[in-house]
């Protein structure tokens, strides 16, 4: 137990920053002490130890040495669901009911004729928890305390959502497309899981009902069998075990659309409106921001004085692509542009390294900076919002030089 | 006592057959005399380290709005005086005052 939280500590930045004069100016962003207590590393059927937030419902984020490449492994990838009504679902017994008011021909799917009825396409995106890095709001606040793994990246193969909505007879009146997974709520009285998008983002090529996740079948704490995937929008939109894909005239109100996961307008700049779902004050949260990670080295971690250092990370985007990263070692004053490895898709996590020999013993904060080919970039002082969302301040890593 | 274990084995055969983690059974709760209380309105739906990790920050305002949530929202079946004793308890051993 106490390697566990040793390590976890360790991961996620709850050391203090000592002897250094940078440290009154860098925010230590950490997880509050009851999260820190009690994010152990477990194991869930099927999958390599990850950081348990919650059991029931499961939510484990991947721990960041496990985000060390580009695509990460099924086993890796973290888990998170609202309900705790989970089943195991038999592929066979699987249907998917497409329909809705502003459709003119419902029909069902199995899983064998959304294999075999439609073409199947490939997509690399990056799957990312609205709530990525909650717990390190300052102040924090309420909800799943997140630190940085609640994301993960996967070549998703499936059907086009567009090509499904076509043959139900998609009518023009449509406004929404619902989702609504198998989970369901213990409490009857508890609202269902149930989520919508714009038709435009529907109709997006990139929009698919994946059933393959890095060249094999979801795991079951992933969506087996099928899932959406919504490239460059956060994962609150990725119904898991989707079973009803319903096409609205009219806009879904319902909890999850119109009290949960929305941002006070005005305070976010992204470019994706969701206006049917907008009121006088709140948006759905939509597309993600530009981020990036460092993955290779954490709080404390040790380095030798003039040997080489290989400092690596991710950075990622709502699919304008990345630019350019940049690593600062003094702060936040000269930025140096680090190496982009390969792009593997506008959607995908870009991996990036920069290579530095410490010149001096002690302390050194390094800090990672992404850019997007739009220009926008990560903030440096947290934009506070009471949910949680959209936390893409540059991250710092304190290593100790010896 | 009694009520809390029956109830912490009502919450893991539930949580066993949906697939949730058998650890979850070793979760404990601060104990006092609302234990019991606690867990029987709030383990049906969630693990209760979902009180655990939302501590140590939340003051009895925040407490009283995320109860509420769960009330209004969720429909989780609390009386209004057990809602008062559940905001007590949270408060007091995982809040600030």
């Amino acid at each position: 137990m106490t390697t566990r939280r040793t390590i976890l500590r360790s991961a996620l930045g709850g050391m203090a920053l000592v002897g250094s004069g940078l440290g009154s100016q860098l925010a230590r962003a950490a997880l509050p002490q009851g999260a820190l207590d009690s994010g152990v590393l477990e194991r869930l059927p099927g999958k390599q130890p990850l950081l348990k937030r919650s059991y029931r419902p499961p939510n484990y984020e991947t721990p960041l040495a496990a985000l060390d490449e580009a695509i990460t492994p099924n086993d890796r990838f973290f888990v998170r669901w609202h309900l705790m009504g989970i089943s195991e679902v038999d592929a066979r017994e699987w249907r998917l009911s497409i329909g809705g008011d502003a459709t003119s021909k419902p029909f069902e799917l199995t899983l064998e004729q959304l294999k075999s009825e439609f073409e199947p396409v490939e997509v690399v995106a990056v799957c990312q928890c609205s709530g990525n890095r909650r717990g390190l709001s300052d102040p924090h606040v309420p909800g799943v305390e997140w630190g940085y793994g609640a994301m993960g990246n996967a070549r998703w193969k499936g059907a086009r959502l567009k090509d499904v909505l076509a043959r139900a007879g998609l009518a023009k009146e449509a406004v929404e497309i619902a989702f609504d997974g198998a989970d369901r709520p213990a409490l009857d009285v508890t609202p269902d899981f149930v989520k919508s998008i714009p038709v435009w983002k529907a109709l997006d090529e990139n929009t698919i009902i994946a059933y393959e996740m890095n060249g094999t079948a979801l795991p079951h704490h992933n969506g087996y069998p099928a899932r959406l995937v919504v490239p460059g929008w956060t994962a609150t939109y990725w119904m898991k075990q989707v079973v009803s894909i319903q096409a609205l005239s009219k806009p879904l109100s319902n909890f999850w659309m119109a009290t949960a996961y929305r941002i006070p307008k005005g305070k976010f700049a992204f470019a994706d409106r969701f206006t049917s779902q907008e009121n006088e004050t709140t948006t759905p949260i939509t597309e993600m921001l530009v981020n990036s990670v460092i993955t290779s080295h954490t709080d404390g971690t040790s380095v030798g004085r003039d040997k080489p250092l290989l400092l690596k990370g991710l950075a990622w985007d709502a699919g304008s692509g990345i630019r350019r990263v940049e690593i600062s070692r003094d702060g936040g004053r000269v930025w140096e542009a680090a190496d982009l490895g390969s792009d593997l898709g506008r959607f995908s996590f870009r991996t990036w390294q920069f290579a530095l020999n410490p010149a001096s013993a002690g302390p050194l904060v390094l800090m990672a900076r992404a850019t997007n080919r739009q220009g926008s970039t990560q903030v440096s002082e947290l934009i506070f919002n009471n949910p949680g969302y959209h936390n893409n301040v540059i991250q710092s890593v304190t290593v100790n030089v010896v | 006592m009694r009520r809390i274990t029956s109830l912490l084995l009502l919450a893991a055969a539930l949580a066993g057959s949906l697939g949730a983690h058998a650890s979850e059974g070793q979760l404990k709760l601060a104990t006092d005399a609302d234990t019991a209380l606690v867990m029987a309105r709030c383990a049906g739906c969630h693990s209760v380290d979902y009180i655990q990790m939302n501590s140590t920050f939340m003051k009895r305002t925040t407490w009283e709005a995320e109860v509420k949530k769960m009330i209004k929202a969720y429909g989780a079946p609390v009386a209004d005086e057990e809602a008062v004793r559940i905001v007590d308890y949270l408060t007091r051993h995982y809040g600030v005052e």
